[in-house]
């Protein structure tokens, strides 16, 4: 029937995310789903207006990208600068970084797993989305929201004691960090550990126990064979802060190890499509398409040979017993993160109670002493890499982020069609086929403030698209 | 004391004074305890009147005066706070605001800065006018220092300092208007200047981030003044 021709479902905007999002779902004449398309529909330009702004400015500068991850990009930019100086930072310092950035990791996750994705495991996913947010989770399980609250609450003030504020704190600096650690908030921090780590744990079986219920969802929800790309430390262990990249196919087995994030451009290439401000990212050595990767929690976990904490590790080894080959469902993120939380709060742990920590030499002074600087870390999302270059009086003259969600977006477009195909036909909509659509979007935890340095208003828009780009049916959320 | 400049009296905000007659309303209030927002204004240095944000009103006057180079005179009646003043205060820093970039979130002097303590205390919560966001250039051309012209609101305090107290005149004022800028010697770059002595007193005396210290990062620029009157008092006792 030729009116019904290629009709185009659209999501528009995505909610439950950070930053804005539709989707685009193309149907053919029988009403299946043929293509979908993630469309990030802001742009920022983070890029261009830090350009001629002094180097040192520039930490707290990209601070700015993200309130949720600003820590991420405090640490990747100051580890730019490091280079930027050529010094060496005093190891306390290093150490801080370190916790700032767990810190960081644990109220990340805990927003993405209780705040925005716990709705959709523990209310179903077929759940009314008037309800299916936090508070929906406060009314039927009013311990797991509070759980969830504690845990970000956790995260969050660690980064308050060590930076003096929650978000967008200037505390890491070029050189190290601007204040040291005093006894009284290191021993404020490690009494809240054990609550921290038993809630933890608690969640780790609770989403455990519930993973059987959604069997449907993990053999759809982006699962499919892809390369995986984190870092790893020089013994194979899981790191945030520092170590080499590693890549690894769907079977686990290493593509590419000892990669120095330095030298990213040789083997992950940028493209840009004209249908979104997300700049996608792939294995250069493998090709455009090809060259699809995942990146974040679930692609840390595969690439890592193991973790150095005890509990945490003992949990990877579970993790990977799950396929046979690579953990390779998308729905698997929220489980890797809950494990790395765990990993997070245990070394938390081990670093403070360092009796180095307390030391008063936190950074190293030194004029610029180079040109241009790569910094890398493993943010909550994934890799971030900033590559600043300056010219001899220390001024910004260009700037490239790699940004962790940009480098699952050719991860995120796949599973959106795969579930898509799924669970969404014919041409009326139904709230729960798309909240399907969205819901793998949310297990990749996207920050696209970040990936796209947007601005504006809130999330997502379904839109039903015929092929003469008719639009039949369309959903907004929230609605109006 | 000047034996010739004789006893004033006067009354502000309804309360009555007395002064010498060589002092300004600013000193005689900031005696007693009274405050008047200023910003070019800096104990040590010549005034000049430029910033407008000491006016203040005197009975009798049709205009208002700038408090810090207006010579008290008899029975002068001034009020130093009201409606008027207040809305002209706070239009004058919301001008401020929009002539040039100011970022105060990441800015080298947040919350170290006098242009921005004193748009928290006059009550300066939203800007009204639109903003100009002129492209203003960087000067990291001093191996210490940097002059971030996005940040300058053209007090001439670095102007003032340099000639006054150091002795070397660097920097100067060019262009009129919206067109206004600082220079240093004849409009080159600092680095290249051939009269900077690198002493550094104009970068504590600036209110704001436009001039720093080099490799300061965010909210890290604390300005240091106690030098100006310590100079100053030595230099009148050698005279």
């Amino acid at each position: 029937m030729t009116d019904k021709a290629h009709t185009t479902v659209v999501i528009d905007p995505v909610t439950r995310i950070e930053g804005h999002a539709k989707i685009t779902l193309h149907l053919n004449e029988a009403g299946r789903v043929e293509d979908a398309r993630f469309h990030v529909t802001q742009f920022r330009g983070f890029e261009k207006f830090c350009e001629g702004r002094p180097f040192s400015e520039m930490p707290s500068l990209m601070a700015r990208i993200c309130g949720i991850c600003p820590v991420s990009h405090l640490i990747a930019s100051a580890k730019a600068c490091d280079q930027l100086l050529a010094v060496r930072i005093p190891p306390t310092a290093d150490k801080l970084r370190r916790i700032f950035g767990l810190a960081q990791v644990v109220q990340s996750h805990a927003l993405s797993f209780f705040y925005l994705s716990s709705p959709d495991l523990l209310l179903g996913m077929d759940a009314d989305p008037a309800s299916a947010h936090i508070f929906g989770v406060f009314e039927k399980r009013p311990e797991v929201a509070r759980q969830g609250i504690r845990l970000r609450q956790f995260g969050q003030q660690i980064i308050q004691r060590l930076g003096g504020k929650r978000i967008h704190p200037a505390w890491v600096v070029p050189g190290g960090v601007s204040e040291p650690l005093s006894a009284e908030n290191r021993d404020a921090i490690l009494s809240a550990i054990p609550e921290a780590q038993q809630i933890a744990t608690q969640t780790l079986e609770w989403f455990k126990s519930t993973r059987e219920n959604f069997r449907e969802e993990i053999s759809t929800f982006g699962n499919f064979p892809s390369l995986f790309m984190g870092m790893v430390k020089p013994d194979g262990g899981l790191t945030f802060y520092d170590g080499h990249v590693r890549v690894a196919d769907e079977s686990r087995k290493i593509v590419a190890d000892n990669l120095d994030p330095r030298n990213y451009s040789d083997y992950i290439g940028e493209k840009v499509e004209s249908w979104t401000y997300l700049k996608s990212t792939y294995y250069k050595p493998s090709g455009w398409l090809d060259g699809i990767y995942r990146v974040g929690p679930l692609a840390r976990l595969n690439v890592a040979d193991r973790i150095g904490t005890p509990l945490a590790n003992q949990e990877l080894a579970e993790f990977h017993e799950l396929q046979r080959t690579a953990a390779l469902s998308s729905f698997y993120y929220h489980h890797a993160r809950l494990i790395e939380i765990l990993y997070c709060v245990e070394r938390l742990a081990e670093l403070l109670e360092d009796p180095e920590i307390l030391s008063k030499h936190v950074r190293a002074f030194a004029t610029p002493n180079a040109f241009e600087g790569v910094g890398a870390c493993e943010a909550p999302r994934g890799t971030l890499i900033h590559h600043y270059k300056i010219d001899e009086h220390g001024i910004m003259r260009w700037c490239n982020l790699i940004i962790a969600t940009g480098h699952n977006g050719l991860a995120m477009n796949r599973s959106i069609l795969q579930v898509a195909k799924h669970f969404v036909n014919g041409e009326k909509i139904d709230p729960s086929m798309l909240n399907r659509v969205e819901a793998v979007i949310r297990a990749y935890d996207p920050c696209l403030s970040c990936s796209t340095h947007a601005a504006g208003q809130m999330p997502l828009r379904i839109q039903l698209v015929a092929a003469d780009g008719r639009i039949v049916d369309e959903l907004v959320f929230p609605e109006g | 004391m000047n034996a010739a400049a004789g006893v004033k009296t006067l009354r502000i905000d309804e309360r009555d004074f007395s002064a010498r007659a060589d002092e300004t309303i600013l000193e005689v209030a900031r005696q007693n305890g009274i405050f008047i927002p200023t910003l070019c204004e800096l104990k040590g240095l010549s005034e000049v009147g430029a910033c407008r944000l000491c006016l203040v009103e005197v009975k009798n006057s049709n205009r208002l005066l700038p408090a810090c180079v207006t010579r008290v005179e008899e029975g002068m009646e001034i009020t130093t706070n009201s409606q008027r003043l207040e809305r002209y205060r706070r239009s004058i820093l919301e001008l401020l605001f929009t002539e040039r970039n100011h970022i105060c979130s990441v800015c080298v002097s947040n919350g170290h800065c006098e242009l921005q303590s004193l748009a928290q205390k006059l009550g300066m919560d939203h800007v009204h006018f639109p903003y100009r966001y002129p492209k203003a250039q960087v000067d990291a051309s001093h191996p210490r220092f940097l002059v971030d012209h996005n940040r300058c609101i053209l007090c001439s305090r670095c102007v003032r300092v340099c000639d006054e107290v150091e002795g070397a005149h660097t920097w100067d004022v060019k262009g009129r208007g919206i067109n206004t800028q600082i220079i240093s010697d004849l409009d080159q770059p600092w680095g290249s200047s051939e009269t900077c002595t690198g002493c550094g007193k104009c970068v504590h005396v600036c209110p704001t981030g436009a001039l720093s210290e080099k490799g300061r990062s965010v909210a890290e620029m604390m300005k240091r003044r106690q030098f100006l009157p310590y100079l100053t008092l030595m230099r009148e006792d050698r005279e």
